[in-house]
C-alpha cells in the first residue's frame, strides 16, 4: 500500500470492468460527482453482454427484485424506474406455509417494489415489451458521458504503477483507476491473476432460477401483484419465492446444495401447485439457470488504483443484491472523487461501507437460522401465521410480525433493524401467546 | 395503474398532502403534475407552484419538525412515489451525498423565491 496522494484529476481515465448495476451505478455517480467538483474524467465500461437480446446473452441471472428502500433511494438520486423497465409493481407478499397462507400488504398501500428482468427476458421471449434493467442503467451511464466497450476483458496488466485493461484482440488501455464490478458468475481466474495484493473472492453458494410463461392476464388472475414466498419444511431449502413479472414468472430457490431432488420436491408441494393455474405443466419452463450468490464478502476488495464493488466486493446476504451494488458503487465513487484512489483512501472511506454490510449479514445469518427453526416446527409456523393473519385483519393494529416478515422477505431494512424489532417485549409477548395457543390447540 | 407503475395514482384534484398536517415523508412525481397551494386571507387558495415529473415535494418534512406548509393536489392524473423520512435519513447518515440533489433543488427554490420577493418589492 502507498500513502495517500493518488487523486483523479482533469483528464484522468477510469476503466470499469462489468456493466451490470454496480458498474453502471459507479459510472453514473463518479461522473456526476466529478462534474459537481469541476473535474473532467473519462470512463470506459467493459461489458460484453447485449442487453437488447433475450436469453443468457443479455441476462445477468438474478431474481430481479428492486427493494422498497432501493426504489426510494434511487428516486431521491433522480433515478425513477419507468414502467417500460419495471415489469410489475409489487404491492404485497403472500406467505405460504403448510399450515396456511397469509397476505401481507405494503405498509402504505403503494407499489414500491419493482420486479424486473436484468436482460429483456427469458430465452423464448417472442416480443420485447419491457426493457432490460441493466440496459436502463447502462443507458443512464452513457447519458452521463460513459463510453461502453462491448468486449470481454481478458486480463489486467500493469504499466509501472498504472493498471491496464486488456481485451482479447487489442492493445491494453492504461487507466488511473480500474473498478471491478464483475458478478461472481463472471469473474475468471485469469482476470484476477495479476492482482498483486491480498484480494480473495467472496465465498458463494448455488441458487436456482426457473422462468415460466403464463401471459400477463393469467399472472394477474392467479398471482396478482404479490410476490409469493414459501417457508416449507423441506431439508436444505432456505427460502423460495415466485416473482410475477410481465408475461413470465420467476421461481427462485435459495439453500444448500440445490439439486434436482430439492427442486422436484419444491415444485410438487401443494403450496406451490396452488399458486400456479390448475393442472399447470411444471416441465413447460422457458429457461432456467443455477447462478452462484455470495455467502461472504471478499477479502481486501481494494488496493492502489483498484477497487472491487458489487458482488465481487461485498453484497447483502440472500436479499437486495442490487441495493448492495448501489451502496458499494456509490461509496467507491464518492471515495474516488472526494478522497482519492489509494489503498489508504479506500480503506478509510470505502471499506467501512463494506464492513457495515458484512456485520449486518452476520445478524442476517442468525435471523435465517431462526427462520429455519420456524420452518422445521409446525407449532412455530402456526403461531407466525396466526399472529400475522390477526395483524392483517385489524386495520389499526401494530403490525409487528407483518413488518418483520415484510422486511425479511423484501430486503428493505438492515437485518440489524429487524432483529432489534424482534426483541420488542410486545412482539415477544404476542408471539409467546400465539405459541401457547398452538401448543394447547385452542 | 399499468402493471409496471411504481407509486400511487392520484386523480385530478385529489389531495396528496394537506397544509397544517404532520408529515414524515416526501414525494417524488413519477408521472403527471401536482399543484402546491396555500390558504390565503379569506380562505381563497393561492397557487404557489406546479411540480412536474421527476420533481420532489413535501421535502421540508424530512428536515424540520413543523407541520406541512402547503397543500399539494394532483393536477390531472398524477403518479407519486413516497420516500419515507426514516429510510432517507438512515441512508443520508451513511452517504451524505444522497442529499446533494435535494439541497440543490431547495437551493434553486430559495433563489426563485428571492427573485420573486425582489420582483414584488419593485412592483410596490
Amino acid at each position: 500500500m502507498t500513502d495517500k496522494g493518488l487523486q483523479l484529476d482533469d483528464g484522468s481515465r477510469v476503466g470499469v470492468i462489468g456493466g451490470g448495476p454496480a458498474g453502471s451505478f459507479f459510472s453514473i455517480f463518479l461522473l456526476d460527482l466529478a462534474e459537481r467538483m469541476g473535474v473532467d474524467i473519462q470512463v470506459d465500461i467493459y461489458e460484453p453482454r447485449d442487453y437488447t437480446r433475450p436469453g443468457p446473452v443479455g441476462c445477468n441471472m438474478c431474481g430481479g427484485i428492486i427493494s422498497e428502500s432501493l426504489v426510494q433511494n434511487l428516486a431521491a438520486e433522480g433515478i425513477n424506474l419507468p414502467p417500460t423497465v419495471v415489469q410489475r409493481g409489487i404491492d404485497s407478499y403472500m406467505l405460504h406455509m403448510d399450515v396456511g397462507s397469509v397476505r401481507i400488504e405494503t405498509p402504505l398501500q403503494e407499489s414500491r417494489i419493482g420486479a424486473v428482468y436484468r436482460g429483456p427476458g427469458p430465452r423464448d421471449l417472442k416480443e420485447i415489451k419491457w426493457g432490460s434493467f441493466d440496459g436502463f442503467l447502462q443507458n443512464l451511464a452513457i447519458e452521463k458521458g460513459a463510453n461502453v466497450i462491448n468486449q470481454r476483458v481478458d486480463e489486467i496488466l500493469w504499466a509501472g504503477d498504472l493498471p491496464q485493461i486488456k481485451i482479447r484482440k487489442g492493445e491494453p488501455h492504461t487507466y488511473d483507476l480500474v473498478t471491478i464490478s464483475v458478478g461472481v458468475n463472471s469473474a475468471s481466474r485469469k482476470l484476477l491473476a495479476n492482482l498483486n495484493f491480498d484480494y480473495e473472492p467472496p465465498k458463494t453458494t448455488k441458487t436456482f432460477i426457473q422462468e415460466y410463461y403464463l401471459g400477463e392476464e393469467k399472472i394477474q388472475e392467479v398471482m396478482g401483484s404479490s410476490m409469493h414466498v414459501f417457508l416449507l419444511d423441506l431439508p436444505r431449502l432456505e427460502f423460495a419465492a415466485i416473482i410475477p413479472k410481465g408475461d413470465y414468472v420467476s421461481v427462485c430457490l435459495l439453500g444448500e446444495d440445490i439439486d434436482k431432488e430439492l427442486i422436484a420436491n419444491f415444485m410438487s408441494s401443494t403450496e406451490v401447485q396452488n399458486v400456479f393455474p390448475p393442472a399447470w405443466d411444471f416441465d413447460a419452463r422457458s429457461c432456467n439457470c443455477s447462478p452462484r450468490i455470495n455467502i461472504s464478502g471478499a477479502r481486501q476488495p481494494y488496493d492502489d488504483r483498484i477497487v472491487f464493488i458489487g458482488d465481487s466486493g461485498v453484497t447483502r446476504l440472500y436479499k437486495d443484491g442490487i441495493g448492495a451494488a448501489y451502496r458499494t458503487a456509490k461509496s467507491a465513487a464518492t471515495t474516488a472523487v472526494l478522497q482519492g484512489i489509494s489503498a489508504e483512501d479506500f480503506k478509510e472511506h470505502y471499506w467501512p461501507a463494506c464492513r457495515k454490510i458484512e456485520i449486518d449479514n452476520m445478524i442476517g445469518q442468525m435471523m435465517f437460522m431462526v427462520t429455519r427453526i420456524i420452518q422445521g416446527q409446525q407449532i412455530a409456523r402456526q403461531a407466525v401465521l396466526r399472529m400475522t393473519a390477526n395483524e392483517q385483519k385489524k386495520a389499526d393494529s401494530k403490525k409487528r410480525m407483518s413488518m418483520v416478515l415484510w422486511d425479511m422477505f423484501t430486503g428493505s431494512a438492515p437485518y440489524r433493524d429487524i432483529f432489534i424489532r424482534t426483541l420488542n417485549p410486545a412482539f415477544l409477548a404476542r408471539l409467546v401467546g400465539d405459541l401457547a395457543i398452538s401448543v394447547t390447540g385452542r | 395503474m399499468a402493471i409496471g407503475d411504481l407509486g400511487k395514482v392520484y386523480q385530478d384534484g385529489e389531495e396528496i398532502i394537506c397544509e397544517g398536517e404532520q408529515g414524515n415523508c416526501m414525494f417524488v412525481i413519477q408521472a403527471g403534475e401536482v399543484e402546491v397551494i396555500i390558504a390565503g386571507e379569506g380562505g381563497q387558495e393561492i397557487r404557489l407552484a406546479v411540480r412536474r415529473e421527476g420533481e420532489f415535494f413535501g421535502e421540508m418534512a424530512i428536515f424540520d419538525r413543523d407541520v406541512r406548509s402547503a397543500t399539494v393536489r394532483a393536477l390531472g392524473e398524477a403518479r407519486v412515489l413516497t420516500v419515507d423520512k426514516k429510510n432517507f435519513m438512515r441512508r443520508v447518515h451513511e452517504d451524505p451525498s444522497l442529499a446533494f440533489r435535494l439541497v440543490e433543488t431547495m437551493s434553486r427554490r430559495i433563489r426563485e423565491l428571492g427573485e420573486e420577493v425582489a420582483r414584488l418589492q419593485k412592483a410596490e
